[in-house]
Parts: structure tokens; C-alpha cells; sequence
């Protein structure tokens, strides 16, 4: 483990909704080991300098999905984003494109409210297998949407999102593809009680391709793809019902 | 303790001005104004050939200025770079082809798309008598 340390100045974002009338910047003075991640600078703040500061962590390890943060301008884990990549002067911020509760914690109702909207769970039109049967599932088929399993919500597609930056309806990144997933998955039968929120005007169709999402997932999950795939599915289905094949409305 | 979110404004009109990534996401946009005067110069071009001879001749001849000719080579570079190139990069992500547990490699969606753009190229080349 490296000994060297570098003095770095955090610029974090403070916001306290009993005294403050709008965010304001503090800067922190931090004896950085080379091999630290943002977040192990942070926590340095928190434990050695201003017990006050305000933020959300738990595992360190890329797999919480909490510490989504605005590091220079960039949403990122801060567990995954290394202080040996970044220069001496590091600016902090809450999520963009999210109210702020207190420093760096951000409100995520409304993210939570349209991951349940797209109805992300395996849902059955036919009987489910007798109790000790599970549904089969070749690798070829999981391989259709694992990549989609991958997100830990944190929620940094939608931080970079510029249509939900200036369009609070559109039902983002991370619920499309969490969406998609599900429809990918061959257990799954409710594609079509979803088509009706996935291709309605803030569904699919808001997305205008910018894939910035994708660019700053973690995860490799790549909303991005996911949205434009289910763009081709929407319109399969349209042109479906247009000429009366039967398809998943059906 | 009592809850006060803050809400951080956004201008619905200086955006794009956030980071580079929405930068060339709005140059990628703006060539809806190029695709838009293109096809209004195919309809005043095709109300000239149904005009007379005459006029087709002059709309023509209008289009061999060197100002024209100048506007047509940056309009294809500004296509090329923000349209063309781009939307065939992304073409694997928007229709991904699986064989098995694998995914056929991009590369193969990609030169597959530059190949048909070179087939469909030659074919109006041939169509409009180039050779």
C-alpha cells in the first residue's frame, strides 16, 4: 500500500435547508494517498475535519450504487474515481438534475417512483410452474439482457441526462433500460403492460439519442442502446397492429 | 429538522453550453437546418424542371457558382462528421445482432452499414449517369 501522499483541495457543494437560502462551496484542505478514491477523501473530510458534511455511502466496492456524485462536472461513483486521474483542485457536487436535501445528497423520489412505474419484475400471463419447478432459461437467452442487470442505481444517467435536466416527465435512462430488461427476459410476459408508459410520449420517444448516459454509466450498463432498441420493438409493434399482425398488444 | 429541497435552475436555452458532450450532441442537431434547406432546394428544383426547360437550365447553372459549390462541399463534411459518421458508430447499439451467447461484433454492424452506404452511393451515381 502506497505511503505517499498529495495534498488535494476538495471543493464541496453545502447546502443546509435550515440556514441556507441556495448552495454555497467549502473548500477542504486533504492529505490524499495516491491510491485513494474520492470517496476515501471525503470520508477523510468527514472523520478528521467537518463532521457535518452530509453524504450517502455504503459498500466502497461499486456495488451500493449510493455514492453518485458530480466530480468536476462529471456524475460519477465516487468509490470508482481515483485521485491519481484527477488534478490537485477536485470540485464536489450533488447529482445534477436532482433537488439537493443537504450537501451532497440528493432527493431521488421521483427516480424510485418511475423505476416501479415500468413495472420492473417478471410478470406472468399463464400459470406459474408447480412449486418445485423454477422457468428454464438457456444462456443464450440470459445473455439478451444481462448486460441490463448490471445497474446498481445510482442514478449518474440520470445526471447526465439533458432531457430529464429540462424535462422532469421523461422517464429516463435507468427505468427504460430496467424496462428492457425485463421485456428481453423469455420469462417474462407483461411487454405489452409496459408498452403503454415505454411508448407513450415520456417514454421512449423523449430520448433524443444524446448518449450521454451510456458515457458516464459505471456499470457498462448503456441505457443508451437500450432506449434505441426498444425505439425499434415500439415501432415494430406500431406497424404490427397498423397491418393486423399479431404482436405483443395482441 | 425540517426538509427544504433545492432545486438548481437550468436555462431551457444555455444548456448545452454544460460540457462538451452536449456541445457536439446540438452541432449533431443543427443539421436539421441543412436537411431542411435541402429539401427546400429539391422542391424549387423540381418546380423549375416542371417549368420549362429554361428555368431547369438556370437552376442548374445556379448551382455551379463557386459560392454554391463552396456551400455543398462544407454542408457534406458538416453531414459527414455530425450525421454520417456518428449515426454509424452508433448503429450496433440501436440494432445489436445475437448469435448464440454471443453478440456479433460491432465492427461487423458498423463496415456492414458503410458497405450498403458505398452500394446505395454508386447506385445514384449510375442513376443520374455518372458512368
Amino acid at each position: 500500500m502506497s505511503t505517499q501522499t498529495r495534498q488535494m483541495e476538495l471543493e464541496v457543494m453545502r447546502y443546509d435547508p435550515e440556514k441556507d437560502d441556495a448552495p454555497w462551496f467549502q473548500t477542504y484542505s486533504v492529505p490524499c494517498m495516491e491510491d485513494w478514491v474520492i470517496l476515501d477523501a471525503i470520508n477523510y473530510v468527514k472523520d478528521n475535519l467537518d463532521t457535518t458534511l452530509a453524504y450517502r455511502w455504503s459498500c466502497h466496492m461499486m456495488v451500493c450504487g449510493s455514492c453518485g456524485m458530480m466530480v468536476n462536472g462529471e456524475p460519477s461513483l465516487t468509490c470508482k474515481t481515483f485521485i491519481r486521474d484527477l488534478p490537485d483542485k477536485v470540485r464536489i457536487e450533488p447529482l445534477e438534475n436532482f433537488p439537493i436535501e443537504r450537501d451532497l445528497v440528493v432527493v431521488l423520489d421521483d427516480v424510485m417512483q418511475k423505476l416501479h412505474q415500468v413495472q420492473p419484475y417478471i410478470i406472468r400471463k399463464d400459470d406459474p410452474p408447480a412449486e418445485d419447478k423454477e422457468y428454464i432459461q438457456s444462456r443464450g437467452a440470459l445473455a439478451k439482457f444481462k448486460q441490463l442487470t448490471m445497474c446498481i442505481n445510482c442514478m449518474c444517467c440520470y445526471a447526465a441526462c439533458p432531457q430529464y435536466a429540462l424535462n422532469k416527465d421523461f422517464i429516463g435512462p435507468a427505468a427504460l433500460a430496467l424496462a428492457h430488461r425485463y421485456n428481453r427476459d423469455n420469462r417474462d410476459q407483461g411487454k405489452s403492460d409496459r408498452l403503454d408508459i415505454l411508448a407513450d410520449h415520456d417514454g421512449v420517444w423523449d430520448c433524443s439519442f444524446v448518449g450521454a448516459c451510456s458515457e458516464v454509466c459505471p456499470k457498462h450498463v448503456d441505457p443508451a442502446a437500450a432506449i434505441q432498441q426498444m425505439k425499434v420493438d415500439g415501432a415494430l409493434e406500431f406497424w404490427k397492429q397498423k397491418m393486423g399482425i399479431p404482436g405483443d398488444k395482441s | 429538522m425540517s426538509r427544504n429541497p433545492y432545486v438548481r435552475p437550468i436555462s431551457t436555452t444555455t444548456w448545452y453550453m454544460r460540457n462538451g458532450r452536449y456541445k457536439v450532441y446540438v452541432l449533431r442537431e443543427l443539421t436539421s437546418f441543412l436537411v431542411m434547406f435541402y429539401s427546400f432546394l429539391t422542391i424549387y428544383g423540381l418546380a423549375a424542371l416542371a417549368a420549362s426547360a429554361e428555368r431547369w437550365d438556370t437552376f442548374l447553372a445556379s448551382q455551379q457558382s463557386t459560392a454554391m459549390i463552396v456551400f455543398h462541399g462544407v454542408a457534406l463534411l458538416y453531414f459527414l462528421f455530425f450525421q454520417t459518421f456518428p449515426w454509424f458508430k452508433l448503429a450496433p447499439k440501436a440494432m445489436p445482432v445475437q448469435m448464440g451467447e454471443k453478440k456479433l461484433p460491432d465492427s461487423y454492424i458498423i463496415i456492414g452499414h458503410y458497405i450498403a452506404w458505398l452500394g446505395v452511393s454508386v447506385f445514384i451515381l449510375w442513376l443520374a449517369g455518372a458512368f
